[in-house]
């Protein structure tokens, strides 16, 4: 168990690409950050300088209170899940996750028992003695998880461990992993580009964006307060509404049509202005016309598509609400209003 | 084969008809077989008559009565210049040629391939160029300097002479160089985190990894070491160091003292000498085909 620090952490590749900037960011013990972002953002090779499998071109790395930049992968004292398992093929449940621990020198006895303990942790007992190739999707994750679990580092790493698996496997697998973390107490760094994944097993999540990171905050944080229109559209299904707006004396107004709100801020001129699909209401009597041309029926809830002021629209109501195609006109939430500026697309 | 079998039952229900397409498949697989099958025949039922009628009569379709006699002679009769070499001792060297040979280049092959796949080295892929093209230069063309260097060291009529020279395989470099390649990346960064060096990472996952790639190299370099003719008879001139299709030769060429060549030892010699690339390609079968076509990650 322990803190990870990142202090000015840079990646240039030779040929000159920056995949990350410098970035500062700590992790305390037992927490559960989520890198997450676009493909190409750079929250891969951030993982991987932590792992030692990429090399760090600046800053300083602390796992612990050791500087880890040249200690090799294997003392880091860290485990890592990878997207596509890397489960050695040719061996058997119990030696893929005893491998660790007898390249350490483990005495058999104890690797035996450690084998078992992480086995019954995870339901791989009845395995143990199978290849890889005759497990399932959900069972090769568990065993790469064991081989992970098994030498109780002080760190674990997870690349993007649930994409190779169903939607239905997903979601169970999701609440495993991050109950296992919880039992253990053990720091953790989860990479993914599922904003799901993110927002539901985060302590902390960390948005990245082009080598840089955007926000780092809590679940509901990054999901009421977004940093930027970024993080908006990338946090959330579906993403915030960003319409272009106006603020004028402090009001805000809409393109192209003259409903008139609030604004929470004291900027002026034009701004992009954010609002979240379920903090909009249907309302007879709304100050908002909003035209619906496509609804999506998802169960619990309705998603209405459409414009609003010719801008590109979603609203989303619950299930008991009646909808309609065509005209309807809406409330939007004032303290859900979000504006950013429209140069910069930072918050204001 | 396998998919007739599997329509017949759909098939059976309706009125036969006649495939003719599948009969032409087997007509053009039956005469292949014959073709190949004919010669190894025709040279056991020769191997069967005495040396007098094989050279008044030519090849002999009915088997006659000194098969027995024929093999016995091929195999324990001491013949050559020195009269001290047999088929056993010649089976015996053609063996090991065979299997040093094959052996030798699967080590050495897939040693460089891991080399250039796996480590960063400043000149990897001319490295791997500069090895590929050797294929252009068989052993008959650099067959004198090949020689020289050879009788210089000493190792003329030594196996070392015999096999150290022909085991670097631009062939068997580049096979293995595609399938480390086609292994996933995270293996080896997952061996990494566990603590495994290239050594072991070597040892404990290529290798078994490769084991189908290895058993079709095996067949390949074995069957090509067996064959080995022009270099084993140019490095070796004490007889103890032939080989069974150095032999053969030997046998029919011994036109001395008028003495009709023994024909039925040679072709003996030549079906024993077939036995044994044979024996191997039966035996390894499906990991030859296993390890040309899927790949086991």
């Amino acid at each position: 168990m322990a803190q990870v620090s990142l202090e000015g952490i840079r990646k240039v590749y030779p040929n000159g690409f920056q995949a990350v900037e410098a970035t500062d960011f700590t992790i305390r013990d037992g927490e559960f950050v989520v890198l997450v972002g676009p493909s190409g953002c750079g929250k891969s090779t951030l993982l991987r300088m932590i792992a030692g499998l990429e090399d760090i071109t600046e800053g300083t790395l602390k796992i612990g209170d050791r500087v880890v930049n040249d200690v090799d992968p294997a003392d880091r004292d860290i485990a890592m899940v990878f997207q596509n398992y890397a489960l050695y093929p040719h061996m058997t449940v119990r030696r893929n996750i005893g491998y660790g621990l007898k390249n350490r020198g483990t005495p058999a006895s104890e690797i035996a028992a450690k084998v078992e303990d992480a086995a019954r942790m995870l339901n791989l007992t009845d395995y143990l003695d199978r290849k890889p190739a005759q497990l399932s999707g959900g069972q090769r994750q568990r065993v790469a998880m064991g081989r992970a679990v098994v030498r109780d580092p002080a760190l674990f790493l997870f690349d993007e461990p649930l994409s190779n698996l169903d939607a239905k496997l997903r979601n169970q697998m999701r609440i495993e992993i991050k109950a296992l973390q919880r039992r253990l107490g053990t720091t953790a760094v989860y990479v993914t580009h599922d904003q799901v994944e993110a927002m539901t097993m985060a302590d902390r999540i960390i948005v990245l964006n082009a080598g840089r990171i955007e926000q780092i905050g809590t679940p509901s944080e990054i999901y009421h307060n977004p940093a930027s229109t970024f993080v908006a559209s990338f946090m959330g299904a579906p993403p915030m509404n960003l319409i272009a707006a106006q603020v004028d004396r402090g009001q805000v107004r809409i393109n192209g049509y003259d409903g008139i709100m609030p604004a929470p801020t004291s900027a002026n001129g034009p701004v992009t202005l954010g609002i979240r699909p379920e903090d909009i209401e249907l309302d007879g009597q709304g100050s908002v016309p909003f035209q619906v041309d496509i609804l999506e029926e998802l169960g619990a809830h309705r998603l209405l598509h459409g414009q609003l002021a010719g801008q590109p629209f979603t609203v989303l109501i619950n299930k008991d609400h009646a909808a309609q195609m065509g005209e309807n006109r809406i409330t939007l939430k004032p303290e859900a209003l979000r504006l950013f500026d429209t140069e910069t697309g930072r918050t204001l | 084969m396998a998919d007739t079998t599997l329509e017949t039952p759909a098939v059976a229900h309706r009125p036969r008809k006649i495939r003719w397409h599948a009969i032409g498949d087997h007509l053009v697989l039956i005469l292949g077989s014959l073709l190949m099958i004919l010669p190894p025949l025709l040279a056991l039922t020769t191997a069967s008559h005495d040396a007098v009628t094989i050279h008044r009569e030519g090849l002999q379709l009915t088997l006659g009565d000194d098969l027995g006699k024929n093999f016995h002679a091929a195999m324990f009769e001491k013949g050559g210049f020195t009269q001290t070499v047999d088929g056993t001792l010649m089976l015996m060297n053609s063996l090991i040629l065979g299997i040093g040979f094959a052996v030798g280049k699967i080590v050495i092959s897939m040693m460089a391939a891991y080399a250039i796949v796996y480590f960063r080295l400043r000149f990897a892929t001319l490295a791997f160029w500069v090895i590929f093209t050797t294929l252009l230069l068989p052993l008959e063309v650099r067959i004198l300097p090949s020689y020289e260097a050879i009788q210089k060291l000493g190792l003329t009529n030594t196996y070392t002479g015999l096999i150290v020279p022909l085991i670097a395989s631009a062939t068997g470099t580049f096979f293995f160089r595609q399938f480390f390649m086609s292994v996933p990346e995270e293996l080896a960064e997952a061996a990494r985190i566990d603590g495994a060096g290239p050594w072991k990472f070597f040892i404990d996952i290529l290798v078994p990894l490769s084991r189908t790639m290895i058993a079709a190299i095996f067949i390949i370099m074995f069957v090509f070491g067996w064959n080995q003719y022009l270099w084993p008879t140019l490095i070796t001139t004490d007889e103890s160091f032939f080989t069974l299709v150095r032999g053969i030769k030997q046998i029919v060429l011994s036109y001395t003292d008028g003495q009709i060549p023994e024909h039925g030892q040679a072709l003996a010699l030549a079906i024993v000498a077939m036995i044994p690339p044979v024996a191997i390609v039966i035996f390894f079968q499906n990991w030859f085909v296993k390890g040309l076509t899927e790949s086991d990650k």
